[in-house]
């Protein structure tokens, strides 16, 4: 009853989200009617530290957070093209070394760039 | 194929219970311990030494009136908590809780299921956390929520990136990334932490950013935020919440014992001639040790050290981790190469 190495090692993958989705499905439904419904107008506004909430809660918020979110995309993929040549780093050698040496070299000239330009720069 | 069906499924359910047991009473374990170090009780009148008080606590969670606000949106709110549970109930998937057993014959790994991508796969999981969390907090339309998801969103991010650039370099050293063959090769050989003290230290400190623990819990951080991205949740969806740290915590201690400290094995048990099965039930007690050891660790930290600055945290995360762990890399691959040339 080993692996595989085929698709049905995933069959149990399936089992658990199963198993997962039943829980949290039941465990819901359980709460939502085992719970008291006591409703009122003010229990259903926003908590605004119990004072009367003030307009819309979704205002636009700091560009930083747009652009890490930005360089994050850049920098991750940049990280799963590694794990390859990292499972691979025995059998290509120095050659291989060398290659990724240069791929570090463009990353970080990238990276420089970006704190130069104060992108990551939180006042 | 049934059998290999109803052994599996048998296997997901242990898994399961086992991870539900210990997010619970990491939660008894959290206040005991908070409590010794701050000298109070902590917990004592549910049961003996208040043992009983993870399920008062859940019993709670369960009677309490279920509040959905009027401005926000209704099905978004709920499947927030769901998806933060379900990706945290999903990862103990391809954790080898110990050498494989042999009945009758047969083998029976004490894993769920051996893929061979193990590492990338947490990876996927984890990131998908970040989405329980946004999507709470943007649905719940309160200026905290939003505030502590935007928050929370972009910490994981950032730290996700210099976790994932340290297992780089001990993929180098191992030639792989299933997590049972990184937990078979530390039988024989060092464990991981002794070739990657470096890679280590970068992981366990971005796994504390990645599961919002302190001193990274700027998104549920309370003297600016009251609840941070759960401000407007109560009953069993605050408790999945909730649940759902206790259960990461515990997946990456796992994960964590398995990729640095050796996983199921310890030193020299080898030489003591056991039998196989013995040998594979001393493994998981040995694992579950490891794991009860890295979540005391992740508590002491807790009630240790204070609450960084966001600015803070966004400098350590960027400007140092990241390029430690490319110096990790290339310093272990240099390390290598001098090895192979000598």
């Amino acid at each position: 009853m080993n692996s595989t190495g085929g698709l049905i090692d995933y069959l149990p993958v399936v089992l658990m989200m199963v198993v997962a989705v039943g829980f949290v499905i039941t465990t819901m439904l359980a709460t939502h009617y085992l719970g008291p419904k006591r409703k009122s107008k003010l229990k259903l506004e926003a908590f605004e530290c119990g004072i009367e909430s003030q307009g819309n809660a979704r205002i636009p918020f700091s560009i930083k957070y747009f652009l890490v979110a930005i360089l994050f995309v850049l920098f991750d993929v940049e990280v799963i093209f590694m794990y390859p040549w990292a499972v691979n780093f025995k059998s290509l050698g120095m050659f291989g070394f060398l290659e990724m040496l240069t791929f570090m070299g463009v990353l970080l000239l990238g990276f420089f760039y970006i704190i130069k330009r104060g992108a990551l720069k939180w006042e | 194929m049934l059998a290999f069906i109803i052994y599996k499924f048998i296997l997901v359910l242990i898994v399961f219970l086992i991870s539900l047991g210990i997010a619970a009473y990491s939660t008894y374990g959290e206040r005991k311990i908070a409590a010794f170090l701050q000298d109070r009780m902590g917990p004592s009148k549910a049961g003996p030494y208040g043992l009983l008080q993870p399920i008062a606590d859940g019993v709670k969670m369960f009677m309490k009136e279920e509040i959905i606000p009027d401005v926000s949106n209704k099905w978004l709110f709920i499947l927030g908590p769901c998806i933060a549970m379900f990706t945290a109930c999903m990862t103990g998937v391809v954790i080898p809780w110990g050498r494989p057993l042999i009945i009758g014959g047969e083998t029976y790994a004490l894993q769920i299921t051996d893929i061979n991508i193990g590492i990338l796969y947490v990876f996927g999981v984890v990131s998908m956390g970040v989405y329980g969390i946004m999507i709470g907090g943007w649905a719940s339309n309160n200026k905290y929520s939003l505030l502590g998801a935007i928050r929370a969103s972009a910490q994981m991010i950032s730290y996700e990136v210099a976790m994932g650039m340290s297992i780089i370099a001990l993929v180098m050293t191992t030639g792989t990334i299933s997590l049972s063959e990184i937990a078979a090769q530390q039988d024989h050989g060092m464990w991981n932490v002794i070739k990657q003290p470096l890679g280590f230290l970068i992981f366990i400190t971005c796994a504390f950013a990645e599961c919002n623990r302190a001193p990274f819990d700027l998104p549920e951080c309370e003297t600016e935020l009251v609840g941070g991205y759960h401000t407007e949740y109560s009953s069993m969806k605050l408790g999945f919440y909730l649940f759902a740290e206790y259960i990461n915590m515990f997946i990456s201690s796992a994960v964590i014992s398995t990729l640095y400290f050796g996983g199921y094995n310890m030193p020299f048990i080898n030489e003591l001639g056991l039998a196989n099965n013995v040998l594979s039930i001393l493994g998981v007690v040995f694992l579950f040790a490891k794991i009860i050891f890295f979540i005391f660790f992740f508590m002491w930290i807790r009630w240790t050290l204070p609450r960084f600055r966001y600015d803070q945290l966004m400098d350590l995360g960027w400007k140092k981790l990241i390029p430690l762990s490319i110096f990790n890399i290339l310093l272990t691959g240099a390390i290598m190469i001098a090895k192979d040339l000598l």
